[in-house]
């Protein structure tokens, strides 16, 4: 699959590979096989574009996520991140490297530390890094958490007094902390309810409008990463199957497993779903004998 | 006489922080051989709802404290536990989101399968893996014969899912009820078993109440929709009526709210959010629940003080709000909204 690669591209994923070993005996493990959960995947992201990355589960769509941040190290491949290779950094250069890379995890429940409070949570980041005064952090923090939609006034409670949708406000404004330039959103509304989830979208999009941000955006709906995206990548069995415009990967997709994804999606029209079940059938058995 | 009647049924939780008036008076009937679709976000009881049916809510701290359910003939609130057994998996079955949990990890597919057969049929052992390997292949699970003697973790969780569906169809149930029945797979995954449920409710006469927050699901599978919104009933309608004119501004609010798959402008576009949080179950307002939402409420109207009651707008059209769709300025019911 060409990945129409211009040498500018913010992000540019060349032959990604992530290979897991499947290991077998008791007391001698031996590595029997591997799982290619990311089996040669190349795409680049343009500065300031959203590509979505759609596929079901284990497809291998999060994983590229983890590697793209270096939270998995790929098996071979290359990851060009503002012209420096990524997988060739070490520990001190790639902490560095992190300021401009951030990640929104799926689970507002599971990615925010219980025992630290908002304030502490966003602030970690600066922490971490070093940057500004106690005192400046401060106001940044509340800063970040207005920008989100989160109520400044309550950053000394905690994660769990807080709804779903609010959490994950909470996990936008630290990945804002650092005002990186690539955000990995790992399914970031899957856990939220359809009401709350239009709201954490619409806030990712005016974000993205106010900062400049370019977002690889990571899910399994459909619809959601349509909404979201320029450009559609689909993942499928470790390997990118389709990437194009999101229009154009969506009324006219080339490849038969984004066909049946894309007709395997229920629409809230009872009388295009008619259509839909027929079409879905036959696609199902044309794939099934082909 | 429909197949089950639901009348103002309640069921609160009792708990140390208060009365959780999770289920609030909802009725509703299900006609012999039709799907009635459950429609709702996490917490609006749509689930407390499908357990107190199948008496299966946790007592405590759960109870019904009013209400009937009356299912062909019977009212299943005020029958004896044994009776209710009896009842369970041969007269109505239920399968879950999570079909994982569901199934016992210790033991076969086959074992678990015969057991609810031998427990509601006088059959040979013999005779009920036979029935076990048939329902195998009509829920399309392949090499049926081969993978009875398997544990389900040996199965997909779609393949989980049909084995669920078999132990539900093994007594011929009269109603299935299925909460949330592919919320945990895949897109083509969910689409493969909702076309089976399809099926198998039509080649059984089955009548099928499906609980969901997903409005795709409900389109293509029910012929009738409940919305539910904390612990209430606010919309009811047959399903092609309810999409074209959606009258609770709740439901509008979540057809909107929803990203299309097809379409122009959708990248650059907004979605409609719904500002805001469902109320608090333990001390809902004497008001509308969905006042301090809703884009037409006023302070001064009445529904901000005042419950509205469920009332039809149309035929067989049910809404819980002072101001539906049809009733406001400028409203013209059955014409077609320009794009």
């Amino acid at each position: 699959m060409s990945s129409n690669g211009s040498s500018d591209a913010l992000l540019q994923v060349r032959d990604l590979h992530k290979h897991f070993p499947i290991r077998s005996g008791i007391l001698i493990e031996r590595t029997v096989d591997v799982f290619r959960a990311v089996d040669g995947v190349s795409f680049d992201i343009e500065e300031g574009e959203t590509l979505g990355l759609v596929g079901e589960s284990g497809s291998g769509k999060s994983t590229t996520g983890y590697c793209i941040m270096q939270l998995l190290k790929p098996t071979s491949g290359s990851i060009r991140f503002m012209d420096t290779e990524l997988t060739e950094l070490g520990r001190e250069d790639m902490r560095r490297m992190r300021r401009e890379v951030q990640i929104v995890f799926q689970d507002p429940y599971a990615s925010l530390d219980p025992r630290m409070t908002v304030g502490d949570i966003v602030a970690e980041p600066l922490v971490v890094h070093s940057i500004g005064t106690r005192r400046d952090r401060r106001s940044r923090v509340r800063e970040l958490l207005d920008v989100v939609g989160f109520n400044p006034g309550f950053t000394n409670r905690y994660p769990h007094e807080f709804s779903g949708g609010q959490r994950q406000r909470i996990g936008i404004a630290r990945a804002l902390a650092l005002s990186p330039k690539l955000i990995v959103c790992d399914e970031p509304v899957s856990a939220l309810d359809v009401s709350i989830q239009a709201q954490i979208l619409n806030l990712l999009k005016d974000l993205q409008r106010d900062f400049s941000l370019t977002y690889l955006f990571i899910a399994h709906d459909l619809a959601v990463v349509r909404s979201m995206s320029d450009r559609i990548a689909v993942m499928n069995r470790g390997k990118l199957v389709e990437i194009g415009p999101a229009e154009e990967v969506y009324t006219h997709p080339q490849d038969e497993y984004t066909q049946a994804l894309l007709t395997a999606v229920p629409i809230p029209d009872p009388r295009a779903m008619k259509e839909r079940k027929a079409a879905r059938r036959k696609l199902r058995h044309a794939l099934a004998e082909g | 006489m429909a197949l089950l009647e639901v009348t103002d049924l309640r069921t609160h939780f009792f708990t140390r922080e208060g009365v959780v008036h999770a289920v609030d008076g909802v009725s509703f009937a299900v006609e012999r051989g039709k799907t009635l679709g459950i429609v709702g976000e996490s917490g609006c009881g749509k689930s407390v709802l499908a357990l107190s049916i199948m008496g299966l809510i946790p007592r405590p701290p759960a109870k019904i404290v009013s209400g009937s359910v009356v299912f062909d003939g019977s009212d299943l609130v005020r029958l004896r536990e044994k009776e209710l057994e009896d009842l369970r998996g041969r007269e109505i079955a239920m399968i879950f989101q999570d079909p994982m949990t569901s199934l016992n990890p210790t033991l076969t597919i086959g074992t678990q399968i015969t057991e609810t057969i031998r427990r509601h049929y006088d059959v040979s052992k013999q005779d009920a893996r036979k029935k076990a390997i048939e329902l195998m292949e009509e829920v399309q699970i392949p090499r049926a014969a081969e993978r009875l003697d398997d544990y389900p973790h040996r199965f997909s969780g779609g393949m989980r899912q049909r084995v669920m569906i078999a132990i539900a169809l093994s007594c011929d149930p009269k109603l299935l009820i299925a909460d949330e029945p592919t919320t945990a797979l895949d897109v083509t995954v969910q689409a493969a078993v909702l076309d089976l449920l399809d099926d198998l409710r039509h080649q059984h006469d089955m009548a099928m109440i499906i609980i969901t927050h997903d409005m795709g699901v409900v389109a293509e599978a029910a012929d009738d929709i409940l919305v539910m919104y904390a612990g209430q009933v606010v919309e009811q309608a047959q399903v092609l009526e309810l999409f074209d004119h959606p009258e609770h501004p709740y439901t509008e609010a979540l057809l909107s709210a929803l990203p299309q798959i097809e379409g122009e402008g959708i990248r650059s576009g907004r979605l409609t959010a719904i500002p805001g949080r469902p109320p608090d179950l333990i001390h809902p307002p004497e008001a509308c629940r969905f006042a301090s939402r809703c884009p037409y409420a006023n302070a001064n109207d009445t529904c901000a003080t005042v419950m509205p009651e469920l009332r039809e707008v149309r035929p067989g059209h049910q809404v819980r709000s002072a101001h539906p769709a049809s009733e406001r300025a400028g409203s013209v019911v059955g014409s077609e909204v320009p794009a």
